[in-house]
């Protein structure tokens, strides 16, 4: 079997993902680890569904199988119960908590969970539930709502919170740096406490 | 040596420049297209760069230059190497002086892609070497060896990856780069490069006669490779080789291949070695096929007999499943969870503010029992809006409308084409549909760029791939040149000057063409361009869903009434459908 920590990093094309996933990434190659990944790419892109598998101390493929993740970090709601079936018993799942309704909901009249009735079956795990677009526009800008979601996981990702801060620090642009690391922290300091 | 955490895409971009590539051409294509983006963004360049029209375009320039003695690389997705298939077939004859890599990347379970076809049967079919990795950092060293078994043979090499190579990250260890020296030349050999009937019997006896050569090299290259570990064996390719890697059990050989063609002499050595032998492969039974003719009486399990699938792509779940059905394993080691039912789905959707949205409600309001036969793009997302009904390859949609139109089909024909999709093998089917007195309206959406794979620039951008200013091709006039007579171009947000020129068109006979034209709205962003955003009076709104209907991810319907959020990009093509003026710019009554 892999050994490996995975984490599933889920949500909407465009919510910032890939630069979430490349920070862990990065992170691992400070400290020194292998790391394995997958992303999606593409026309699903497109506003879809879309997933990052990352797998630190990965040495194989890249995709997690379903029943092993060891933590979600869930941009909405629904996606994090769209691949609630990855985590692992005791995998703990780290949500932002919105909904975006996908427009299918509004065009083919789809009737969608409610955010109560989801947050209720994520519970079947460890949950951290947080407003990441609050916290966000607090910290300067609310493009830094992928860096807050960091933030408040890291405290069960296996990698010292100064990498993921450097990581951080490397791979943000120029003039952001103090506001990601800003949002890092009070995502962590959130994290801690949920 | 310099590690870095890299996109599979990246890691091989980066592997050309190590091998001092000095000519790179290619056509936009998911998984393919971040390489040559890459390529081209570099701050200095010692290559020629271009993205080329089509796939067919792109192989025959890298191969002259290729011809020449300099290093060229040419780049795909698996169905443009349908598109250059001409020039692959024939290029294996001619030969190559400087190395010829062409990267075809494979997308099993068709995540951005009309087909699932295997690059590895070109490679066979045209009998020029694959390389098939398993991993990014495979991926990466694999390429400065392409370039030079390329030369060493003189026949241009397909390299292989597939969607979990180019869209997979690792860390990899990168490699020196190695700055050419290389110049081209062209040396006048017309037993060479005219294939002339009695030059290609020469030259296909020749290709034939390198075929052993090649597979000892790959043996000894050690892409293709093996361990004894007991009894049992499992052979497995490309990125499969890692799924099985992670679930391997104690005491089992494993053979990974991640080149073809395969020495069966070498392979029958191993085979014969053990006493059941189990392949593992994503899509067509390239290695199976070999192992089973060299299996002599060794049971061979594989897709041929039940364990594996034709189709889709593997993943550990899906080949810990095939090591128990085949007895390799006593039970699956992953816990098998449904996902949630019933979930409302999350297509991948046109963006608010996408001009094509807008031209599909103008399309369906005045052409509304029209076919609509549709192209390859962001705009087959259009199916979603109920104007698409076909879709092939690209550039069938002029061609579909036009087969359909001759047929006796009653109803008009109106299709759909983007702008990249008709400068690359649309031009051929306008020509032809007017040569041949077709009755059907072609509706070109021009937004200047290839958006979907990327935001590349194409003939029509007024910029090349490096970002030199080029003179940008008149789509109007081109469609006059063929020889349409009503060629008219309206902004796409425009509903009421779309609508128009559609009814115009409706009336006519022959080949009209329309010219919808609008700005990508992640271009415009990109640009800086803000044309504000809008705003329902809810006071005013009725309730009717018009504008919900017309689809837009930034409508939203709550307590009965319309509402618009924050992904609103100002196109305001809503203020022209509302029945009862109730849209109007935020912060405006």
């Amino acid at each position: 079997m892999s050994g490996s920590f995975d984490i599933l990093m889920v949500g909407i094309g465009g919510q910032g993902t890939i630069l979430a996933s490349n920070i862990l990434g990065e992170a691992c190659l400070i400290e020194g680890r292998s790391v394995k990944g997958a992303e999606t790419h593409g026309m699903a892109q497109r506003g879809g569904s879309v997933e990052s598998h990352i797998r630190i101390d990965g040495l194989f493929g890249p995709l997690i199988p379903p029943g092993q993740t060891d933590l979600m970090i869930a941009f909405d709601l629904l996606e994090a119960l769209r691949y609630s079936h990855y985590m692992k018993k005791r995998g703990r799942i780290v949500v932002n908590n919105h909904l975006v309704l996908p427009t299918s909901v509004y065009t083919q009249k789809i009737v969608a969970p409610t955010e109560d009735e989801i947050i209720a079956t994520l519970k079947k795990n460890p949950l951290c539930l947080l407003d990441a677009d609050k916290m966000a526009a607090d910290a300067g800008s609310p493009l830094s709502q992928n860096v807050v979601m960091l933030g408040a996981a890291s405290g069960s990702i296996p990698l010292k919170p100064e990498s993921l801060l450097e990581a951080v620090r490397r791979l943000v642009p120029k003039k952001t740096v103090e506001i990601n690391v800003k949002a890092f922290e009070s995502g962590r300091a959130f994290g801690t406490e949920c | 040596m310099e590690r870095k955490y890299l996109l599979g895409n990246e890691a091989i971009a980066h592997a050309c420049i190590e091998a001092g590539v000095d000519f790179v051409s290619g056509y936009p294509g998911t998984p393919s297209s971040e390489v040559v983006d890459v390529l081209r963004t570099q701050p200095e360049r010692s290559y020629y760069l271009e993205w080329s029209v089509n796939e067919k375009v792109a192989l025959e320039n890298a191969l002259a230059a290729a011809w020449c003695g300099i290093r060229a690389l040419c780049t795909m997705k698996h169905v443009g190497l349908n598109v250059a298939a001409d020039p692959l077939m024939t290029s294996a004859y001619t030969e190559v002086t400087g190395g010829l890599v062409i990267l075809s990347a494979d997308d099993p379970f068709a995540h951005s892609s009309q087909n699932e076809q295997d690059t590895r049967c070109y490679a066979h079919f045209a009998r020029i070497p694959c390389l098939d990795p398993a991993s990014v950092q495979e991926a990466h060293d694999m390429i400065p060896a392409a370039f030079a078994l390329s030369e060493e043979f003189g026949l241009s090499v397909i390299f292989r990856p597939t969607t979990r190579i180019c869209h997979s990250k690792g860390d990899v260890t990168l490699g020196a780069v190695v700055p050419s020296t290389r110049k081209g030349e062209f040396h006048k050999d017309p037993s060479q490069y005219v294939v002339i009937p009695s030059h290609t019997r020469i030259l296909h006896k020749k290709l034939n006669e390198k075929q052993p050569a090649i597979k000892k090299r790959l043996v000894e290259l050690g892409y293709n490779r093996f361990e004894i570990r007991g009894k049992t064996a499992i052979i497995a390719s490309g990125i499969a080789a890692s799924y099985v890697q992670e679930l391997l059990p104690a005491g089992v050989s494993f053979m990974q291949i991640g080149a073809y063609p395969i020495d069966e002499e070498w392979l029958g050595a191993f085979v014969s070695g053990h006493e059941k032998v189990l392949v593992i492969e994503e899509l067509a039974p390239e290695v199976e096929d070999v192992v089973r003719q060299v299996a002599g009486c060794v049971p061979v399990f594989g897709k041929k007999n039940g364990h594996g699938s034709y189709e889709g792509e593997l993943s550990p779940q899906a080949v810990a499943a095939i090591l128990v059905k085949a007895g390799f394993l006593a039970t699956n080691p992953f816990v098998q969870q449904d996902p949630v039912q019933n979930l409302p789905l999350r297509p991948p959707i046109l963006c608010a503010g996408c001009l094509h949205r807008s031209a599909a409600y103008a399309i369906k309001k005045v052409f509304r029992d029209a076919i609509y036969p549709s192209d390859i793009g962001c705009y087959t997302l259009g199916l979603q809006l109920g104007v698409v009904d076909t879709t092939i390859c690209m550039g069938a949609s002029i061609t579909v409308a036009s087969g359909i139109a001759h047929s006796g089909e009653p109803r008009d024909v109106l299709c759909t084409i983007g702008d990249s999709t008709f400068l690359h093998t649309g031009i051929q089917g306008l020509l032809n549909a007017v040569y041949n007195g077709a009755n059907m309206t072609v509706v070109i959406l021009d937004n200047r760029i290839t958006a979907m794979t990327g935001h590349q620039p194409n003939p029509n951008t007024g910029i090349t791939a490096c970002g030199v200013e080029s003179p940008p091709v008149s789509i109007d006039a081109l469609c006059r040149a063929c020889g349409v007579q009503f060629v008219e171009t309206v902004d796409s947000f425009d509903t009421t000057g779309m609508v128009h020129v559609l009814e115009q068109a409706k009336k006519r006979k022959g080949v009209k063409v329309i010219i919808a034209k609008q700005m990508c709205v992640i271009s415009a962003r990109r640009a800086g361009i803000k044309r504000g955003k809008y705003q329902v009076d809810t006071e005013t709104c009725t309730g009717c869903g018009n504008c919900i209907r017309f689809g837009c991810p930034a409508i939203e319907f709550a307590n009965d009434k319309a509402q618009i959020n924050d992904l609103c990009s100002g196109c305001a093509v809503c203020v022209q459908l509302c029945p009862v003026s109730a849209i109007g710019k935020e912060g405006k009554k």
